[in-house]
């Protein structure tokens, strides 16, 4: 049938995309990185499961967390384990996190016509040990940050990032002054991803939190709210 | 007798139902430095001896890994052993990201049984002029496999190829029955024991001698040279060696310094 405009109305077309939910973010010092995601896999509003990890460890030095469709999440992380693996036997040492972070943008990008429906995060330390976070787009746009949140409560952590790692908007606090420790960093990350789950109905379950520093990943896991 | 009417090509059979070219693919494998390997019920070990051409040059490595499970040690043309390693890791990596698993030993050894078979029966191309032991731990067991230019392949409870390699095959025979129930140091220990016996002239020391190890719990790992020390140092204190060694050393001192005065 036609519109007063003239155009006709199409009927709704299949979409090779789902959104599975869940909230990720990534906070980096200067000498290590804090990254984590939470668990739940949802569709629609029902919860598909409890757990499904959107986390993967690429390198002692370096980790992903995505959000977005489950499915290519696990593709895309299993496609970058192996090419991780082929880099290191024909390097003979394993991937820089700036080499995994371009490998990103690269693998996002070769799917420029059919995207990867994930929204990275990749955080690790650098060549010289310093703490880095770079944060993606669906088709691999790259930028290297100090923090990140992605995901459907990424609106709800962004905001609180800026205010307590950026300082911005802050009348209390000089930023000369502040120094972000590993300790206040893992803290942060724990109560914004909680705070998340509290308001976003996608976030919660559990989340898998991962501090790496130079001397390597150190991995936890911790519960949030079930309902 | 009829050897240099029947070797030209490796599609001729000879009078025995030889065929030559693949058995000077082996004698290929024979020149090659020692290496063996043997196993227990819950790790897997390759010991092998690194030549190398002159004082100036590196010593050729001669084991790799091939995935976290499995590893390989070579005997034989280098060059050939890369394609076969190159070959091995991608099977294995193909098999982890389709399948999600550990791509059992047995299974990518037979696989290049039959790409090794391949190269005796087609036009144009050559054996692989080289042997792996093959090591791995998958299905809670332990392997050790043979592979050779011919294109067969066995499971092994020790084995050793190479030059000098029946010294050490000889000392695995008759040690292998306690191979078993041993903890890992031990069986490194007869590894080393057993390089020991067919490395001739030749000073066993870190640089020259290489041990990888593979079990459960235990990844693919080639030992650094310290560690691989160590377990020199134990097997030259019970043979008490040390004097000699060091006397050894003194005289390479002395070398040096009258380079020096030449150049001067």
């Amino acid at each position: 049938m036609e519109t007063y405009l003239g155009e006709k109305q199409q009927a709704r077309q299949w979409s090779p995309y789902i959104n599975n939910g869940g909230s990720c973010l990534a906070v980096a010092g200067d000498d290590f990185a804090v990254i984590a995601s939470d668990t739940r896999m949802s569709l629609g509003y029902s919860i598909k499961t409890r757990y499904s990890t959107k986390y993967l460890k690429i390198t002692e030095k370096c980790s992903i967390v995505s959000s977005g469709m489950q499915a290519d999440i696990f593709t895309l992380h299993k496609v970058l384990k192996s090419r991780a693996q082929i880099y290191e036997q024909k390097h003979g040492k394993p991937m820089s996190t700036d080499a995994v972070a371009k490998l990103v943008s690269r693998l996002l990008y070769y799917r420029r016509f059919f995207p990867y429906y994930t929204f990275n995060i990749v955080a690790g330390v650098d060549e010289d040990g310093v703490g880095c976070v770079f944060s993606y787009d669906a088709i691999g746009t790259l930028e290297r940050v100090k923090y990140s949140a992605s995901g459907s409560g990424s609106s709800l952590i962004e905001p609180v990032l800026d205010n307590q790692v950026a300082l911005k908007n802050r009348n209390d606090i000089k930023k000369e002054e502040f120094k972000l420790t590993k300790e206040y960093a893992i803290d942060l990350v724990k109560d914004a991803i909680t705070s998340a789950g509290e308001r976003d109905i996608y976030t919660g379950d559990f989340v898998e939190i991962s501090v790496i520093d130079l001397n390597g990943t150190h991995e936890d896991k911790f519960e949030l709210r079930f309902d | 007798m009829f050897r240099t009417q029947y070797d030209s090509d490796i599609s001729i059979y000879s009078p025995e139902g030889r065929l030559y070219q693949i058995e000077y693919a082996m004698q290929a494998v024979a020149q090659g430095s020692t290496a063996l390997g043997l196993k227990s019920k819950t790790h897997a070990v390759v010991v092998t001896l690194m030549r190398s051409s002159d004082e100036l040059s590196s010593h050729q490595r001669k084991i790799f890994k091939v995935d976290g499970h499995m590893g390989i040690a070579i005997s034989g043309l280098t060059a050939d052993a890369r394609v076969l390693l190159k070959f091995m890791r991608n099977e294995t990596l193909h098999h982890k990201f389709v399948y999600g698993s550990d791509l059992p030993t047995g299974e990518v050894v037979s696989s290049l049984a039959m790409k090794s078979q391949r190269n005796t029966q087609r036009w144009g191309r050559r054996p692989y002029g080289v042997g792996l032991l093959v090591i791995g731990y998958d299905g809670d067991k332990t392997h050790l496999y043979q592979t050779s230019p011919s294109g067969n392949c066995f499971s092994y409870y020790a084995q050793a190829i190479g030059s000098r390699s029946q010294s050490a095959r000889t000392y695995l025979e008759k040690n292998f029955k306690e191979f078993p129930e041993l903890g890992l140091e031990e069986l490194v220990l007869h590894g080393v024991k057993a390089l020991k016996e067919s490395s001739g002239k030749e000073t066993l020391t870190k640089l020259n001698v290489g041990i990888a190890v593979v079990g459960k719990e235990q990844k693919f790992e080639i030992l650094k040279p310290n560690k691989v020390q160590s377990y020199l140092d134990q097997i030259l204190q019970t043979e008490g060696e040390i004097e000699i060694e060091n006397e050894n050393e003194n005289e390479k001192d002395e070398e040096a310094e009258t380079l020096e005065l030449k150049l001067d």
